[in-house]
Parts: structure tokens; sequence; C-alpha cells
């Protein structure tokens, strides 16, 4: 007897990238706004960014349902927080609360592919990078998605990062200004749209720094 | 005296659908409803696809214990990270090693950390790398069968002096003086075992 396999997935991927960038004062986060299912596109104007607290900004892909379930969660546990705490959570709280909560689903889990960034208690730039079941790590900048593979090797060339195992350790962050920084972003989301078809139409990014949260935008290539 | 049972509960309770409320009690995770749970499974841990390729190592020598591991995470033929960091601090004075799945590591670790802290508080003085190994070894026990990927090495220092342990997601628990883990340990074996 043939083993029977599932029919029906419950998970889909509706593809796009997310990256984010850390700076000494500041903190970018972008995402393109397509979603797309299979070989179609479902919008073109499509948010994967959310801003969970002033200082903690959550951009991931993947299946969306999840991630907007996801985001669902961290923003009620986040109300708790300050309920009890009566202040607002640090990123690096905010980080350890994300990789908590992708573990709690560890035989079901949430298909995103999560990048979180912001300013740390200091005012520095954080950004944490995480896998699906939330296994994370602070660096100086991420891309996940379908095109982190076309835009990862070009931060790492552009970015260089000092070796993280040295001592002292050393910043992760860049020390790259605030527009060069947003110049870079544009130029990986311009790169990846080329090549890879679930990025494209538009490019969405949210810039964190010392006086508050700022939002650009970009056109992409829509084909 | 009042013994303290509360390590001896359960440690895996399948089918609770209530939040994490205590900290000391263990996390219960919700289960899909599937015919085919190991196929599942499967299906989620390609998805998830812990990040493989990996050398750790630690060895007990006159001064202490000492721990190496290196720093790649791999998912098939890509480099997905050049900087995790796979040797994670229990506490002060408490080292694991992290091989196989990366937010299993991570995960347990950290929750191991809370329960040897729960012990001091409880019993007033530091749990032995014995007993935190232990620790581990049988909650991963309790997940055996259901796709947790972890090969760690619990190392230390406690009364007794240096202490290492290997202890893994099949329920396995050595005690040792030299151990190696990962796709990169015959090799961390060869030089070890020859010097």
């Amino acid at each position: 007897m043939t083993k029977q396999q599932a029919n029906w997935s419950p998970y889909d991927n509706n593809g796009g990238t997310c990256v984010a960038i850390a700076g000494t004062d500041y903190c970018v986060i972008a995402a393109d706004t397509r979603m797309s299912s299979g070989y179609n596109i479902l919008t073109r104007d499509y948010s994967k960014i959310i801003q969970l607290v002033d200082t903690s900004v959550l951009a991931s892909s993947g299946f969306q349902a999840d991630v907007r379930a996801l985001q669902k969660v961290l923003a009620a546990k986040h109300l708790q927080y300050q309920y009890q705490h009566n202040k607002q959570m640090s990123c690096p709280a905010m980080a350890q609360l994300l990789s908590n909560t992708l573990y709690y689903k560890r035989f079901f889990p949430y298909y995103a592919f999560n990048v979180l960034g912001g300013l740390d208690r200091e005012g520095k730039g954080c950004v944490f990078t995480y896998d699906a079941v939330g296994s994370y790590e602070r660096v100086g900048y991420s891309s996940q998605g379908s095109g982190s593979t076309l835009i990862t090797p070009f931060l790492d060339n552009q970015l260089k990062s000092p070796g993280p195992l040295l001592l002292p350790a050393r910043d992760a962050v860049t020390p790259l200004s605030e527009s060069e920084a947003i110049d870079l972003v544009k130029t990986c989301f311009a790169s990846a749209t080329e090549r890879d078809i679930y990025t494209g139409d538009k490019l969405e990014i949210l810039i964190l720094n010392a006086s508050g949260t700022r939002v650009e935008y970009m056109e992409l290539r829509k084909d | 005296m009042k013994i303290d049972f509360n390590q001896l509960e359960t440690p895996a309770p399948l089918c609770g659908t209530k939040e994490h409320d205590e900290i000391s009690k263990h996390p219960s995770f919700e289960l899909p409803v599937a015919r085919d749970f190991d196929g599942f499974q499967k299906d989620a841990v390609q998805m998830v696809k812990p990040a493989k390729g990996t050398t750790t190592l630690a060895f007990i020598f006159k001064e202490g214990v000492m721990v190496a591991a290196d720093s790649r995470a791999s998912m098939g033929g890509y480099i997905s990270s050049q900087s995790v960091k796979k040797i994670i601090e229990i506490n002060p004075y408490m080292l694991g090693t992290m091989a196989g799945g990366a937010a299993d590591c991570q995960f347990w670790h950290r929750n191991l950390g809370v329960k040897c802290r729960l012990h001091e508080l409880a019993n007033k003085r530091r749990i032995s790398v014995t007993g935190a190994s232990k620790l581990l070894a049988n909650i991963l026990y309790s997940y055996r069968g259901m796709g947790l990927s972890v090969g760690t090495m619990i190392a230390g220092w406690d009364e007794k002096g240096p202490g290492l342990y290997y202890v893994d997601s099949e329920g396995g628990r050595l005690k040792g003086t030299r151990f190696s883990v990962g796709s990169g340990s015959p090799y961390a074996y060869g030089v070890l075992d020859s010097g």
C-alpha cells in the first residue's frame, strides 16, 4: 500500500524580500510591497513592515497570513508588557520575545522569515535576524526572503563586518551615514528586482533615528 | 524538610493549549492536527532547514575546560551566516555548544539556564554540571521522536572541578573528558586523539 501524501498544505509562500541595516544612531528597514502566490501577483501594494514600538520595527517575508498572525501576537504581548511594567519594550527585549514566540510554535511553525530592526537603549542601531523557528542573532545588517541570496553577498561586500568573534567585541554597525545607507538599500532592491521574480513593484523604507520614524517609497520594476 | 518534586513532573505536556504562565512549568506546544504527524514534521523541518555543517569540540585539561566552535551556518550549499554564536552561556560558570538545529539549541539552553537559576534559588547553592546536563537530557528525552535536533556539550566548573557532558536529542548523555560534535567531528577527533 503506497504511503498517502497530504494533498493540502497549510502553508503558502507569498514571496518578497526584507532588508535591514544598523547604523551608529539610525536603523533602516526596507521591504518590497509585492505579494505573490506561485506565478501570480496577488497585489502590488502590500506592506510587510510593522512598527511594534517606537524603537522596534519588524519586517517579515514568507507566508503573509502567518506574518499577520505573528504581528498581532507581538503587538498584544507588547501591550501586556506596557501594562505590567509601565514602559515600552526595548529592541533587544522585543527580539527575545519574538524568538520565544516563534519557538512556541516549534512543531507547527510560523512560516515567516523575520528581520527586526530598531534602536537599543543607547540609541545605537540594532538589527536581529531570525530563522522560521526563532533562532536569532544580533547583526549589523541582514536580508531575508526570496531575494536574500542575491542581496546578502552584496551587503557583505559593501558593509564589511569586523569578525564577530574578535576581542574586544567590536560594533557590527556600519559607519555609513543615514543617506548612504538608504541609497545602498535602494541599490540592493533595484538589483534584486532584476533577477528575482518575487521581488518588485514598490519599495517601502522605514528609517528610525533619534528624531523618530520616517517612511520613504521607491518605485521598482513591475515585471 | 520539604522535598522539591518540581523537577519530577512530566516534562512534555503534549496537548496543553494554555499559554506559558509559569516559568518553571515546561512550555506547552500546540500540535498540528495531521494524520501523518511524522511526515508533517519532516516537511516542517525541511522548511525550517536547520543550519548544518558544524564543528564543535571540548576537552578537560589541567586548568579547566576548553570549548571551541566554528561560526558558520549553512543551508545546503548556501552559507546563511558567518557569525553564529555556537557557544552559548547558560550561566556565568557553564557553557553549552550548539550543533544541529540552531533554534532548538538556543531555546533549550536558555530554558536550562532558567532551570539552573531556579535550582540555585530553591537549594541555596549552584547546580552541578552533572545536574544541569541531566535536566537537559531529560527534557530532550521527553521530546524524543518529535524532530528536535540538538547535539550539545555542557561544560562547566562546579564543586567537583571541571565537568563535561555530551547530551543529544536522541536522549543520550555521556560523561567524558574529550568530545567533538557536528559534521566536522571526525576530523576534530583525528587531531584531538593524536595529541
